[in-house]
Order: structure tokens, then C-alpha cells, then sequence
């Protein structure tokens, strides 16, 4: 069995985030791999260490500038098999639509001798949160679309999920090969231990060109978007703020402001 | 002028104030038609969405197949027809929705978005983006455009004029699909908005040990919903459907109140863009306090409750 796991390489949530010619800032020093991404790693562990040894490899796959190593590095020391990553200055603004074109291109080129069976990806990205690419990437490969993935099995051929909608609980089920997007109900990720550490330092990451998975550069990349992003300005910090220290008034306090801002 | 079409969110028969939003908004760009998904709508609902100006409602009916987002999408496609531009409300099963219709059709498509309007003869769209501490603004460079809007950016506002709100029955021809349904649970809807559109959110975190009466109690008071952080969810204090954040549900209201919880940039990314934050904490160093425009260092044990008898003493008056 073979899975490929996407990871993204996003600004770390606690760094200052901006924008830089309408794209997101990333650069390696504030930059990591997604954290929903580590519950997708997970997922991808969980079943291989179900299945005898030698039976299931593990490939985790980014798209990004050079920066972006980082985040197959880190599911190398995760304990992920193989790592790939797709860089090419071409891919640089790409919308969903050439995300999803150029991983799975790459997809198709990671099962070329043994077919890939699963991909898994995170429920969103923690920069846009835009959670468009996991569907968008299924349609492109004709995989099943098993989406939103609170639990996940996989047996006999066929991946089932739970997918917690607001009206009902879901039971979806559908024959391999599928793409699952896991939410961070899914599992607990675990923490990279010292031996892989030190191991995920000297394994190799196979880089693909837009040329090595015959893709078009002018298909993708921030010519081919559908959206531009026309303006990014930081928003003013908000004004007047007051904090207080309940000295046994605090909660009157509270209910006056509400009062007077008309909001009870 | 231009058709804009815009997909119904409904629980049952009953219109999700959102839709009325998205009418509204849809008012400013074109001609609004509403989609609905599912049985026929009753006389009431259809009647609701003229008065937000829908000129037709085109009715898809998918039975339980339309779960799958494929089978959902093929059913938006069909009732678009070629309407240059669809809103949605901004929700996970939405944006796949809009992304398979946008892979169909060639359309350019925005999430999360504040506002949508016209300019140079493209779609440019509003957002804020990381948790909410930047503003951007984004052009549709596609001739069609999806929009998925955010609950609580609009006003709702009834049409001057009624839309006609002739009811279309539209047909498609279910897609084959690699998904089966095994099945399908559902849970109990909540009294009152749900999270996500609700005008006022009071939220309990670790603070509140895991009682959550006073917190309950407050927003019951202010007539808004419930929410919680993730490690009150995590902890089994309080349904997950209640978790305000990142991964849980992002919330617009005009008054958000966060009582015992820390403000992790994780549950900040959920609730930055509301109008008036207010947070009680007893560690005056928590960083909600950084983004909240009231904040009261004390136990919420105190102050929620002398809160509350103040608020009820000013509506008694
Ligand atoms: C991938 C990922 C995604 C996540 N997504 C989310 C998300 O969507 N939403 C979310 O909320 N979290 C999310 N988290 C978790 C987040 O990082 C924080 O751990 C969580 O928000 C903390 O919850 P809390 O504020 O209730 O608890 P704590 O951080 O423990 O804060 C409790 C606060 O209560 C105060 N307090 C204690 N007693 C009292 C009292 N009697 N009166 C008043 N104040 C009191 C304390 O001073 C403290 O500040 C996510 C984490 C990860 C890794
Ligand atoms: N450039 C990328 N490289 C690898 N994986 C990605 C990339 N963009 C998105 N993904 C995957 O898609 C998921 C959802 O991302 P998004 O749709 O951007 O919110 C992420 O959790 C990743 O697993």
C-alpha cells in the first residue's frame, strides 16, 4: 500500500503574519509545516504501523518555493518513508486550482511503479484556511472524496470516515484509491523522537521540476490564478481598550460598558 | 443586469438568517435567484426569500444522495445555469460545494469573504485574513465568480421591491459516484441561532472548570449562543459543535464575550473579527486581553454574576 501525505509549508501561527506583493510571507526562519498537517502524518502512520512490516510506504509531498523543505523534513522526523517536493519558481501565486494540478501530477508520478492507494491531507491550511484544495485535489486525480475525516479506517480495499456535518454524523464509505481530508478531531500527532531527529537529517528529498511531472508553466503560477490578491493592508489595532481589575465592582463595570455601547 | 445566484441555507423549512445576507449582498451585484437544495420548499420560505428579492427559486431535489459533495455540486451546476456569479455561505460542506462547481464551470472563487462588489467588470472581494489583523481585497479574474461570505458581514435588509420568487423545479441527472453513505445520524438542532450566526457569543474556556451555568446563564441573558475553547471541548465539558476557532466554528457576532479562556492564537483566529470582544480572565496576563475592547482581570465567579444582576436591573428599569 502506498499513501501520500500533502504538507504545507505556512507562516507559524505565532509569527507576525503579513502579506508581500499579495502573497503570504514565507520565509524559513518564521515559517513550518502546517500544523493540521501533523493529524494527516499521524493518519498516514497509524495505518501503516497496523499493516506488516514492509506492506505500507509512507511519502509526504509539498508544493512551495525552496523555503518549503521544511515541511517534508519535518514529516521525515515524524517517521514518514519519503519525502517529495515539487519546486519550481513557476508554481509561486498559484491559486487552488494549480495547487491541485501540481500535486497531483506529482501524485501520479510517486505511484508510477506502485500505484498510490491513499492520499491524505489536512482539514485546512492555517494561513488562508481555505480548506478548497483536499476537494480540489481529489477531483484532479478521480479519487474518491472522503472529506472533513473525524475518524478514519482502512480496510479491505475501502476507506470509511466519520464526517461531523452540523445536522448529522456521517458514515461515508468508498474503494481505495481516495483522498481523505483529517480534521484534528482524527488523532493526537505524535512528537518526532531523537533518533528520527537525527535520521530525517540526512535523507534524501527527490525535487520535481514543472518540466519532470510535464506540466505547462504557464498553467499554473500567478498568471493562470483565477483570483489576484489587488490590496493587503494591516488592520488598525483596536481603539480604546480598557481592562480593569475586578476589586469587587468589576462585574458592574462590565455591565456598563455593554450598556453603553448599546449592546444588552 | 447580471443573474446572481445564491445557494440557500435552510434547517428544514426555516430560511438560515444568513441567506438573507447573501440576498441582500446579491441585491448590490445583480439580479438575485435563490437555489434550494432539497424537498420543495413551503409557501412561507418561498414567500421569505421574494422578500429579500429573489426573483425565482430553483428547486433541486437530491433525496439523501446529495450529502455527497459531488452529487451536491452537480445539482448547484445544473440550477446556475449561467449566471456569471454564485454566493455561498461560508461553510465547510459549501466550500466543496463551490469548488467542484468552480473545477466544472472555469469559475474564480473566494471564501471567507466580508463583501463582494463590481468593479471594472470583475468580482473584487473583502476579507480579513490572519486572524483578522490584516485587511485584503481580491479580484475575480475569471468571467464567473463564487463568493462564499461570511454570517454577520451584511446587513440584512428586506427589498424595496419583492422578487417574484416564481418557484423552477430544476432536474439533474445524479453523477455516478465513488462514495456510499453508510449513515447518516442526526443531531439535535440547538434552540436559537446556531454559533455561527449568532449577534452574540459568550464562550467558556478551562476557566469555567466545566461548569458552564453562568456562562449559559449570560447568554441567555443577551439572547446569543454558546461557544467554547478547545480544551473545554477536548475535556468533554461542552460538545465540540460549541468550539469557537480555527478548527472549530469562526464566528462574526457584534458582541463576543470570552469568559476563562486564554485567547491561544488558535481560538483568536475564530472570533478576532467580532464587533465588541469582551474577556474576564483572573490572569492579567492572558493575551485576550490584547484584542479585547473590555476586559475585567477577576474570576468569572464574581463578575459574571454581578454582571448579570446589574444587566437585569437596567432591562427591569
Ligand atoms: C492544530 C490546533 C488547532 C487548534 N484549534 C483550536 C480552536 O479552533 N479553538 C480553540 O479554542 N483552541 C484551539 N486549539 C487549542 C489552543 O491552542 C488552546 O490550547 C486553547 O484555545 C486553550 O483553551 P482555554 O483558553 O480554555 O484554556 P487555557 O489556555 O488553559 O486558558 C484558561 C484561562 O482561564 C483563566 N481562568 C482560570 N480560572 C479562571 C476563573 N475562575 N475566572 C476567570 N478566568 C479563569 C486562566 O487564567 C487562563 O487564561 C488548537 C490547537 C491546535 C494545536
Ligand atoms: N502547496 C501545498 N503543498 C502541499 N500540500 C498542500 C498545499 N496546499 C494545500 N495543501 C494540503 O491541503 C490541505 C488544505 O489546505 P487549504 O485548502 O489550502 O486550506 C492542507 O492541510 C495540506 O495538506
Amino acid at each position: 500500500m502506498r499513501i501520500v501525505v500533502t504538507v504545507k509549508f505556512v507562516p507559524d501561527l505565532q509569527s507576525t503574519r503579513s502579506f508581500t506583493e499579495g502573497t503570504v510571507t514565507r520565509t524559513a526562519d518564521d515559517g513550518t509545516m502546517n500544523e493540521l498537517d501533523e493529524n494527516a502524518v499521524e493518519a498516514a502512520l497509524q495505518i501503516k504501523e497496523s499493516l506488516p512490516e514492509g506492506e505500507c510506504e509512507v511519502f509526504a509531498l509539498t508544493m512551495g518555493g525552496a523555503d518549503a523543505t521544511a515541511a517534508v523534513r519535518k514529516a521525515l522526523q515524524l517517521g514518514v518513508d519519503h519525502a517529495v517536493h515539487v519546486n519550481d519558481d513557476a508554481v509561486a501565486g498559484s491559486d487552488v486550482f494549480g495547487t491541485a494540478t501540481v500535486l497531483a501530477a506529482a501524485v501520479a508520478k510517486i505511484g508510477e511503479e506502485t500505484p498510490v492507494d491513499l492520499v491524505i491531507t489536512g482539514m485546512a491550511a492555517l494561513d488562508g484556511l481555505t480548506s478548497m484544495l483536499p476537494t480540489a485535489l481529489a477531483h484532479k486525480l478521480g479519487f474518491a472524496q472522503l472529506t472533513l475525516a473525524s475518524a478514519l479506517t482502512v480496510a479491505d480495499d475501502a476507506a470509511t470516515i466519520e464526517r461531523h456535518l452540523p445536522d448529522a454524523h456521517d458514515t461515508v464509505s468508498a474503494k481505495l484509491p481516495a483522498l481523505v481530508s483529517v480534521t484534528d478531531e482524527a488523532n493526537k500527532p505524535r512528537y518526532p523522537n531523537f533518533k528520527l531527529i537525527m535520521a530525517a537529517r540526512s535523507k534524501p528529498i527527490a525535487t520535481y521540476s514543472l518540466a519532470d511531472l510535464g506540466i505547462d508553466p504557464a498553467s499554473v503560477g500567478a498568471l493562470a490564478a483565477r483570483t489576484t490578491v489587488v490590496d493587503a493592508s494591516p488592520r488598525p489595532p483596536r481603539e480604546n481598550r480598557v481592562t480593569v481589575t475586578d476589586k469587587g465592582e468589576g462585574g458592574v463595570a462590565l455591565a456598563d460598558f455593554l450598556i453603553e455601547r448599546g449592546l444588552v | 443586469m447580471s443573474t446572481v445566484a445564491v445557494l440557500v441555507e435552510h434547517r428544514g423549512e426555516t430560511v438560515a438568517q444568513p441567506t438573507l445576507e447573501a440576498l441582500t449582498l446579491a441585491r448590490t451585484l445583480g439580479t438575485p435567484v435563490a437555489i434550494w437544495l432539497g424537498d420543495a420548499p413551503a409557501a412561507d420560505a418561498v414567500s421569505l426569500l421574494g422578500e429579500y428579492g429573489a426573483e425565482e427559486v430553483r428547486v433541486v431535489s437530491l433525496g439523501e444522495a446529495g450529502r455527497v459533495p459531488s452529487v451536491a455540486a452537480a445539482g448547484v451546476t445544473a440550477a446556475v445555469g449561467d449566471a456569471p456569479v454564485l454566493i455561498v455561505v461560508s461553510t465547510f460542506v459549501n466550500k466543496e460545494i463551490a469548488t467542484l462547481f468552480a473545477l466544472e464551470t472555469g469559475a474564480g472563487m473566494v471564501v471567507d469573504a466580508a463583501g463582494a462588489e463590481w468593479v471594472g467588470g470583475r468580482i473584487e472581494t473583502m476579507q480579513t485574513v490572519f486572524a483578522a489583523t490584516w485587511n485584503v481585497r481580491t479580484r475575480i479574474n475569471a468571467e464567473r465568480a463564487v463568493v462564499g461570505v461570511r454570517p454577520n458581514t451584511t446587513m440584512a435588509v428586506a427589498a424595496e421591491a419583492h422578487g417574484a420568487a416564481s418557484v423552477v423545479p430544476v432536474a439533474v441527472e445524479t453523477p455516478e459516484v465513488r462514495e456510499t453513505i453508510m449513515s447518516v445520524e442526526p443531531q439535535a438542532v440547538p434552540d436559537g441561532a446556531p454559533l455561527s450566526e449568532a449577534a452574540v457569543v459568550v464562550s467558556g474556556g478551562r476557566g469555567t472548570g466545566g461548569d458552564y451555568t453562568l456562562v449559559r446563564e449570560l447568554a441567555d441573558l443577551l439572547g446569543g449562543a454558546v461557544g467554547a475553547s478547545r480544551d473545554a471541548t477536548d475535556e468533554g465539558w461542552i460538545g465540540h459543535e460549541h468550539m469557537v476557532g480555527q478548527t472549530g466554528t469562526t464566528v462574526t457576532p457584534a458582541l463576543y464575550v470570552a469568559c476563562g479562556i486564554s485567547g491561544a492564537v488558535h481560538h483568536r483566529g475564530g472570533m478576532q473579527a467580532s464587533g465588541t470582544i469582551v474577556a474576564v480572565n483572573i490572569d492579567p496576563e492572558a493575551p485576550i486581553f490584547e484584542i479585547a475592547d473590555f476586559g475585567v482581570v477577576g474570576d468569572l465567579g464574581d463578575v459574571l454574576p454581578q454582571a448579570m444582576a446589574r444587566i437585569r436591573e437596567h432591562k427591569g428599569a
